[in-house]
């Protein structure tokens, strides 16, 4: 065999492994998406969102775990995005090279790759003890956590891209560094730090392990911050381990949404980072 | 100018090279025992040198000899990265500029600079322009409409851009955004241009362009340029330092330089045996 043969041969081999695990991968992907589809899509009925989760063996629906979801995201964006935005500032615009800040980006990366069992453990501990009861406050603080390092990350990153050019342009025409930042960098990299808290808000939509620990779950409509609240996550890993057939539906209704909302989410950001000035 | 400032001017001694100028006017800025640190790394080394007011002074010289970092200086844009670091005098109309009393700011409202690359800011041509007005001035939207429309005539860009103000700055070609950063630089009103090899990422059409713009706006700036293109220091400026690793070889008349310079390095390189 000459040598043009054998690269051939080795080009083939390796084109025809990659499609193989290509296929493989795609193929539990699509299974999963297809039965979330098939079994979900039965629960989906305007009852599901106009009425609470019902007891076994009678007819209900999400409201109050959709409400809870959606007023717990909301508070842990509300918390998460500014603290994060701000934390990823100092990092990329006031850091630089500096030894307090390679420390602060080792630990965010810890925190970023943290099992979030452990972040819901951790707000048990210093709010839900004292506290002395579950409360939504303690999940949206739980979720918070887990929404700074993501925001920290890509903050960071996309001012990170914006060209240094376009700060020592801002500065030789005389403007101090935070015009520099909050004019220029901001601007060069808000669709980049947008699309970071939009995945941000993904990642925490479908978190079960810290809510378990934190704002536990409410069989009725409470929006009160201070006591237990539904939530979807929970009510799903509740319903889907219960023996009764109308919970178990209910539960594919949950993760149908929830897979809804995070694929809106993840599309929502391809959009929006496309629209961006400088690309990753 | 302050009769300090004119008393500091007078005292300063001729630069070496420089005869038969005798210039009206005190030089612009006076650069004195300046050495430029990057880290440890001695990157310039005792530059003196005297820029006049509405000439043009091009700063030539192989790749890392200095050039751009002695610009740099002249505005303090280095300060932005730590680790470096400049000693001696810069006294810009007999000022000490590296003084660090001195107001960064509104040092850099008196000196504007151009780079390299285009640098247009991701909003509106328009904003692009008015961006360095709204950092000293507030204006009434009528009167920093005029200004951005004379920026913008000033950088011989106002018939391009005049139906498209609202577009962003980055829509324009590379050779419009950087006369659009000049209509920027030269908005602020400053009384001296650096200007770091502005045409250098440009085709030819525009490169032409941007020396006929540095040509107009030579009789009201004190102009710095650093050039790669040796034929362009010769057709813009009227003074031309040569500088080699990290030293000011020689300064004078272009047309010295060009003609019978003093320095054999610098005749070798402007014949092209090295750089």
């Amino acid at each position: 065999m000459d040598i043009y043969a054998r690269r051939r041969f080795a080009n083939s081999l390796v084109m025809s492994l990659s499609v193989v695990a290509t296929g493989f991968g795609l193929v539990w992907l699509v299974l999963v998406l297809w039965t979330l589809l098939f079994e979900g899509f039965s629960a989906i009925s305007p009852v599901l969102f106009s009425q609470m989760t019902p007891p076994p063996g009678s007819s209900g629906g999400l409201l109050n775990a959709i409400f809870g979801s959606v007023v717990m995201t909301v508070i842990a964006t509300l918390i998460g995005t500014p603290t994060g935005i701000l934390a990823g500032t100092f990092l990329a615009e006031y850091s630089r090279g500096g030894r307090f800040g390679e420390v602060v980006r080792f630990i965010n990366d810890i925190l970023l790759s943290a099992p979030s069992i452990i972040v819901g453990l951790f707000v048990y501990e210093i709010m839900v003890v004292p506290m002395g009861h579950f409360s939504a406050w303690a999940g949206a603080v739980a979720l918070a956590i887990i929404v700074i390092p993501v925001v920290v990350r890509t903050t960071e990153d996309m001012l990170t891209l914006v060209p240094n050019a376009l700060r020592e342009a801002a500065s030789a025409l005389g403007a101090p560094k935070w015009k520099v930042i909050v004019l220029i960098s901001y601007r060069a990299a808000i669709q980049g730090m947008l699309t970071g808290v939009m995945l941000a808000i993904a990642r925490i939509a479908g978190e079960t392990a810290p809510l378990l620990f934190t704002a536990l779950n409410n069989q009725f409509w409470s929006a009160d911050l201070n006591a237990p609240m539904a939530n979807l996550p929970v009510v799903i890993f509740q319903f889907a381990m219960s023996p009764y057939a109308d919970w178990q539906v209910l539960a594919w209704g949950g993760a149908l949404l929830i897979t809804i909302t995070v694929l809106c989410l993840n599309v929502g950001a391809r959009l929006v980072a496309s629209w961006s000035t400088f690309k990753p | 100018m302050s009769p300090a400032s004119m008393a500091a001017a007078q005292s300063t001694p001729p630069t070496p090279h420089r005869r038969n100028t005798a210039p009206a006017m005190p030089p612009k800025v006076q650069i004195r025992n300046v050495d430029f640190y990057y880290g440890a790394a001695h990157a310039l080394k005792s530059i003196n040198l005297e820029l006049s007011d509405k000439s043009v002074t091009a700063f030539i010289g192989p790749s890392g000899c200095g050039k751009s970092t002695l610009l740099r200086i002249l505005n303090r844009i280095y300060e932005l990265y730590p680790g470096q670091r400049a000693t001696g005098e810069v006294l810009v109309d007999g000022e000490n500029i590296l003084s660090s009393s001195l107001d960064l700011n509104l040092l850099r409202a008196k000196i504007g600079m151009v780079f390299q690359k285009p640098t247009p800011f991701p909003m509106s041509i328009h904003d692009n322009v008015a961006f360095g007005i709204h950092l000293y001035e507030k204006l009434p939207a009528s009167e920093l409409d005029d200004r951005v429309e004379s920026a913008l005539r000033r950088a011989a860009l106002w018939d391009e851009v005049k139906d498209k103000l609202k577009q962003s700055g980055l829509s324009l070609s590379g050779g419009q955004q950087q006369r659009l950063c000049i209509a920027r630089a030269i908005a602020v009103r400053p009384e001296i241009l650096l200007l770091d090899e502005p045409a250098s990422a440009l085709d030819p059409i525009s490169t032409q362009r941007i020396e006929e713009l540095v040509d107009e706006l030579k009789p009201d700036y004190c102009i710095a340029i650093v050039t790669h293109n040796m034929q362009q220091a010769a057709r813009v400026s009227n003074y031309t330092a040569f500088m080699y690793l990290g030293e000011l070889i020689e300064f004078d008349e272009t047309e010295t330089i060009f003609t019978h310079p003093k320095e054999r390095r610098t005749e070798d390189y402007i014949t092209g045996r090295f750089g």
